[in-house]
């Protein structure tokens, strides 16, 4: 089967991660995005790895699984402390950086 | 014990380390420590200035660490001739600070200790500055002299003290900025020839481009020339000077902005002697300029620190003029210049900085007719304007007469401009004095009190000194001869010879 | 040259008078005076003995020199603090020690009811101290250090009583137009050590012969700009009446016998650089001419009666700038002229002085008349000086006077005959208004206020009136005898060749006796027949107007100094504040506006963010895509 197709595939997931992170106000859904395109990038360095015949691509997948892993723990844990004093889950109410 | 330059520069941070330490509410603890630990270094200074030897033109008390090695930064401090009698000035001049600015902290935003600290901390910074051999040591020093002076301004200042001290910090730092290019600049190609280095010694033996060498002379002339402050690049003093406290003042005028017109002598003429001479012509317009500039300006002004700061911009035109004038007397009056203008700007600032406690306003014709009411404090102004305005037989006629005739011999329009600054000398002086001490008494001046036995004591070391080196300068212009000689035979200038002499 | 270690013993005297008078504030107000006469009258001793020691020697050998140390010195520029008594400055010594302790023990007696006393011996024994420095130094640059000195102790006397805004101004305005002068001086010693590489007396004096007329012009120009500021001569005139602001002591040692010839001994001193300039030289006498005239010009409206005198002070010393500037022949009859000037001059002053302590310090001579009966010594002593500076054989101003409008006329051509018509015409006038000061003052009918009882001031007062009156009788006779100064003076100058008469000295002494007489008749008629109002009358004539107001000197300097330099001021300091710190002001607010600019581009929304996150990736990735193609 021809390598290229699964990029296709990983471009297409990480296509939608990112209009969904634009588009999307609810944050757990915009969070979801977020792994979506975390997994597009595993995608694509998992089918380089094949590609090159050597196992970077799969040691980089390891790390992004890793770091995203991290991001849901830290990233979940804000946005229910922001759900709990706000009562609303939408990053546009979020905005309070700008001052 | 053997003296050195460490030494002599860990002194005074023992001395603010030892205040740290102290509880906040024991001011004039505080006070006395301070004094002290001034007094202790002025000695010492005075210790090495009579072990220096005077002929000898390479530098002494020499020392040198490695720093940073892996970017050739080494941490070495020596003396010359002209750095030792700056150095001079900066301790003698911060005990009478200290002394006669006793009360000065009491209208800060932080304690009185924290100001000793910062004025203790300002003395070693400007000791290094002198000292330094090394250019990056000598950034270093350069910059962070800007510290202590900034909280001196916006904490203890008075007026608009925040705005003055943001004004004063950004204009330095831009400077600042220009000469760590030309820094950088001169580190890249020494890597070039033979090695990283920051040595004064070795980057002046530097091959560049005519571009490149005119390129680093700016950054680093730029720099200087605010801190100096060189028209059209002064207008951050007359503020800073305004709002800043006396004792403050006195060591930015008097001490600080020295360190721009050193740092022209000891690297835009060691390190680009032929971007020097490229721009000699303009730095002497620059110079005249601020002469007569400073001048008219000082004239126009009501306020009475503002006017002393003008005064200054005046006194740094001479000896900008003295230094790119390339003759001995130009160069050796510069630098008595530098020593004896620290001593009657000290005069002066601290005098009116008690004219102006006592009264409440230091605008001059809120006062009148002082010398029947205070006459000490009167006649210490008066002493003080008529050596700012180069009297004969006073410290500052020396100089100003030695830049001048050291200026003509090469630029006579040059000397003949400038010489028109001591009539109007005569002016901004003879006003202030008239409308403040002259004149029937104005009221509200009716019961000032003359001054104190400490303001006295504090006084008469500045007196002394300016007339003493009035009739007898050469104790420093043997000391500083040597070193100015040096200086201009490198770049290759002698004394132009009289032009008159065998036959028509 | 020979050494003379006691030299410096002449200044240090008086200067340590000052010093601890000075010092000692108030502590000494009990015998500051004392003090302060008993350090004038032992630098005076001095100064006599040096003279006997001087006339000892022979006449190549009486020049001494000391030196005290090394001053400055930086590559070539080697100044020593040196002094130097020759027979000319042994000259200026007794005069100004001798005046100076007569006129110290006067003001004892004149100043007594001012608590200030003592300040002001300590300023009288300054000015004594710089004074000497100025004719004992021996460089440019010494002499330069009295000469600022006396201009601050002139300045410190002048505003003795700044407590009033005009004396304060008068005493500015005198140490500001004097510093225009001390300019032309630091030009002389500049282009002197730049063309010659010396600035001692001696070691001008050696080179000059090599030097080029082009540089010894400038030196002797810029000399003669310092001597018309020190001296009050046209055009630095103006501060010499409004330095009579200062108690009259003062006028009559600063501002008649000593300082102000300063300048005549600075010409004097420098005559090997004027014998080789001759445009320096013409330029010295024309200076001369003018002023002698106009100060007579301005004296004779002057209701002053120290204005007057000062009026009279400016031309008489314009004859000695006239007589320096003729050259060898000259210098000997200027320096005579000063000799009798300070005798004649400071004894009326005094006297001035005690006809105002007698009226209650009245100046106005209009408020006087017919003093003579009521200060009978007064009267007489002023009358001595009168007639000396009449010059009225055999008075002192006969012989000094005479030789200098005999040298005028000498000079030869048409310059000699302007020279010397200007010279004669300037004695008619004193002539006319020294009478009219007299009738004023002495006879007529007594015009003052009736709270006003004129007396005869004490002993301490008139006895060096007297003193100096016999020396306006006697000093001309006794300089001229035999040429006595003029041999005395001789070794210093250079040999003058002898000059063709234009006219025999007799009718040049006749005709100059001639103009006296008809100046004195006219004041006789205008102000002895008719009665003296005491009020200056409104109505005159334009020209009488011009001559009240000094012939515009001061309208002029504050029209075209002044104004201008006022002006450029206030243009200047606008100009700092809106074009110089604006433009630093500018990029300051440049970047707050911008940054305002920028910050609005942050919204505060994530998802904008992170749409602005992607389409900066995916320009990158395109940009990469583009180039590496």
């Amino acid at each position: 089967m021809n390598a290229a197709n699964y990029l296709y595939v990983s471009a297409l997931l990480f296509t939608i991660g990112a209009v969904g992170v634009v588009v999307r106000r609810n944050a757990i859904v915009v969070f979801m995005c977020v792994e979506l395109m975390l997994n597009a990038a595993n995608l694509a360095f998992v089918t380089f790895a094949r590609i090159n015949g050597n196992i970077d691509g799969q040691i980089m997948a390891f790390f992004t699984m890793v770091v995203a892993a991290c991001e849901v723990v830290v990233g979940l844990a804000i946005i229910v402390t922001i759900y709990r004093s706000r009562r609303s889950a939408s990053v546009d109410d979020a905005s309070l950086l700008k001052r | 014990m053997n003296l050195s330059l460490t030494l002599l520069m860990a002194l005074p941070l023992l001395g603010a380390a030892v205040l740290a330490a102290l509880p906040k509410a024991n001011a004039l603890l505080a006070k006395q420590i301070a004094l002290g630990s001034t007094f202790l270094v002025a000695l010492v200074t005075i210790a090495m200035a009579v072990g220096f030897e005077r002929d000898n033109i390479n530098l002494q008390y020499v020392e040198s660490h490695q720093w940073i090695p892996s970017f050739g930064i080494n941490y070495a401090v020596g003396l010359d001739g002209i750095s030792l009698v700056l150095i001079l000035m900066t301790t003698l001049l911060a005990p009478i600070v200290v002394l006669a600015g006793w009360n000065e902290s009491q209208n800060g935003r932080w304690s009185t200790k924290t100001f000793y600290i910062l004025i203790l901390v300002l003395e070693m910074m400007a000791i290094g500055v002198f000292a330094a051999t090394d250019v990056f040591l000598f950034y270093v020093f350069f910059e962070a002299m800007l510290v202590p002076v900034y909280f001196l301004i916006g904490g203890y200042g008075t007026g608009e003290r925040s705005a003055a001290a943001v004004k004063f910090l950004l204009y330095s730092l831009f400077g600042g900025l220009l000469m760590l290019a030309s820094i950088i600049g001169l580190y890249v190609i020494s890597g070039t020839q033979g090695g990283h280095t920051f040595d004064t010694q070795a980057l002046s033996q530097l091959q560049m481009s005519s571009t490149t060498q005119n390129l680093l002379f700016l950054g680093f002339f730029i720099a200087f020339a605010i801190k100096a402050p060189l028209w059209p690049f002064h207008t951050w003093l007359p503020d800073a000077a305004d709002c800043a406290t006396p004792g403050t003042s006195v060591l930015l005028l008097g001490v600080l902005d020295k360190v721009g017109t050193f740092g022209m002598i000891r690297y835009c003429l060691t390190l680009f002697p032929e971007a020097t001479k490229t721009f000699t012509p303009t730095i002497i317009v620059l110079s005249v300029i601020s002469i007569i500039y400073g001048a008219f300006l000082a004239i126009g002004q009501k306020d009475i620190k503002r006017l002393i700061a003008f005064t200054s911009i005046s006194h740094f035109g001479f000896i900008t003029m003295g230094i790119f004038a390339m003759t001995s007397q130009g160069h050796s009056g510069a630098t008595l210049y530098m020593f004896n203008h620290g001593f009657s700007t000290a005069a002066l600032f601290l005098v009116a900085g008690w004219m102006i406690s006592r009264r409440g306003s230091s605008i001059i014709s809120d006062f009148g007719g002082l010398q029947r009411v205070t006459p000490v404090m009167a006649w210490a102004f008066f002493f003080a304007g008529m050596s700012s305005l180069a009297l004969p037989g006073l410290s500052s006629f020396v100089s100003e007469f030695l830049v001048l005739v050291g200026t003509y011999t090469r630029y006579p329009v040059a000397a003949i401009i400038a010489t028109f600054g001591i009539v109007l000398a005569a002016l901004y002086i003879l006003i202030p004095v008239q409308r403040a001490l002259h004149g029937p008494i104005t009221a509200g001046n009716e019961n000032l009190s003359d001054l104190t036995l400490r303001e006295r004591v504090a006084i008469a070391p500045v007196v002394v000194i300016i007339i003493f080196l009035g009739f007898y300068p050469s104790p420093l212009l043997k000391v500083i001869n040597p070193a100015a000689t040096h200086v201009i035979s490198q770049m290759g200038f002698s004394d132009p010879a009289p032009t008159q002499l065998g036959g028509k | 040259m020979q050494i003379n270690n006691g030299l410096v013993y002449l200044i240090a005297l008086p200067l340590a008078g000052a010093i601890i008078l000075l010092l000692a504030g108030r502590r000494a107000d009990k015998w500051g005076h004392i003090f302060a006469t008993l350090m004038s009258a032992s630098s005076f001793a001095v100064g006599l003995l040096q003279f006997s020691q001087m006339l000892a020697r022979p006449a190549e050998e009486r020049a001494v020199e000391q030196k005290l140390f090394e001053w400055i010195s930086v590559g070539s520029f080697q100044v020593d603090a040196g002094l130097l008594l020759d027979q000319l400055s042994i000259c200026f010594v007794l005069l100004i020690t001798g005046v100076g302790t007569l006129i110290h023990i006067y003001s004892i007696s004149y100043m007594s009811h001012d608590k200030d006393r003592r300040r002001f011996f300590a300023y009288l024994n300054l000015f004594i101290a710089a004074m000497l420095l100025l004719v004992l130094g021996n460089s440019f640059l010494n002499l330069y250090v009295g000469w600022e000195g006396v201009g601050l102790a002139s300045y410190l006397l002048i505003g003795f009583w700044n407590q009033k805004p005009a004396y304060a101004t008068a005493s500015k305005k005198a140490f500001i137009m004097n510093r225009v002068g001390d300019m032309g001086l630091s030009f002389a010693i500049m282009i002197a050590f730049a063309t010659l590489g010396t600035v001692s007396f001696a070691g001008i004096k050696e080179a000059a012969p090599n030097a080029s007329t082009a540089s010894l012009t400038a030196i002797g120009i810029m000399l003669l700009v310092a001597a018309t500021g020190k001296s009050a001569q046209f055009p630095l005139q103006a501060w010499l009446g409004d330095a009579m602001a200062g108690p009259t002591p003062v006028s009559a040692l600063i501002h008649a016998a000593t300082m102000v010839t300063a300048g005549v001994y600075l010409i004097t001193r420098s005559n090997f650089i004027f014998d080789a300039a001759p445009t320096a030289q013409l330029l010295v006498v024309i200076v001369g001419a003018i002023t002698l005239l106009f100060g007579a010009i301005i004296g004779t409206a002057k209701d002053d009666i120290k204005k007057a005198l000062a009026a009279s002070t400016m031309s008489q010393i314009g004859y000695m700038i006239l007589g320096a500037g003729l050259g060898p022949v000259g210098y000997a009859f200027a320096i005579m002229h000063l000799i009798t000037h300070g005798f004649f001059k400071a004894g009326m002053f005094l006297g001035a002085g005690s006809v105002m302590h007698g009226m209650d310090d009245e100046v106005n001579m209009r408020k006087y008349g017919n003093l003579r009966k009521f200060m009978p010594i007064t009267f007489v002593t002023f009358g001595l000086g009168y007639l000396a500076i009449l010059g009225v054989p055999p008075f002192a101003g006969f012989y000094s006077k005479d030789m200098i409008i005999e040298t005028a006329f000498n000079a030869g051509g048409i310059k000699g005959i302007l020279l010397g018509s200007a010279a004669l015409l300037g004695a008619g006038i004193t002539a006319f208004y020294m009478t009219r000061v007299m009738i004023l003052t002495f006879t007529g009918s007594p015009r003052w206020d009736e709270k006003a009882h004129p007396h005869e001031s004490p002993i301490l007062m008139w006895l060096p009136m007297a003193i100096l009156a016999i020396g306006s009788v006697t000093s001309g006779f006794l300089l001229s005898r035999g040429d006595t100064l003029v041999h005395w003076l001789e070794p210093l100058f250079a040999e003058h060749g002898e000059h063709e008469e234009l006219l025999k000295p007799i009718v040049v002494t006749s005709l100059a006796l001639l103009m006296v007489a008809i100046g004195v008749a006219i004041a006789f008629v205008k102000y002895s027949r008719s009665e003296v109002s005491d009020t200056a009358p409104e109505k005159v004539s334009l020209l009488t107007r011009i001559v009240r107001r000094d012939l515009l000197q001061d309208d002029f300097n504050e029209a075209v100094f002044m104004r201008t330099g006022q002006a450029l001021t206030s243009t200047l300091v606008k100009t700092d504040e809106i074009v110089i710190d604006g433009a630093v002001r500018g990029i300051g607010s440049a970047a707050l506006s911008s940054a305002g600019a920028l910050r609005t581009s942050q919204t505060g929304f994530v998802r904008s963010y992170a749409a602005l996150i992607l389409i900066g990736a995916v320009a990158l990735v395109a940009a990469i895509w583009v180039v590496t193609q």
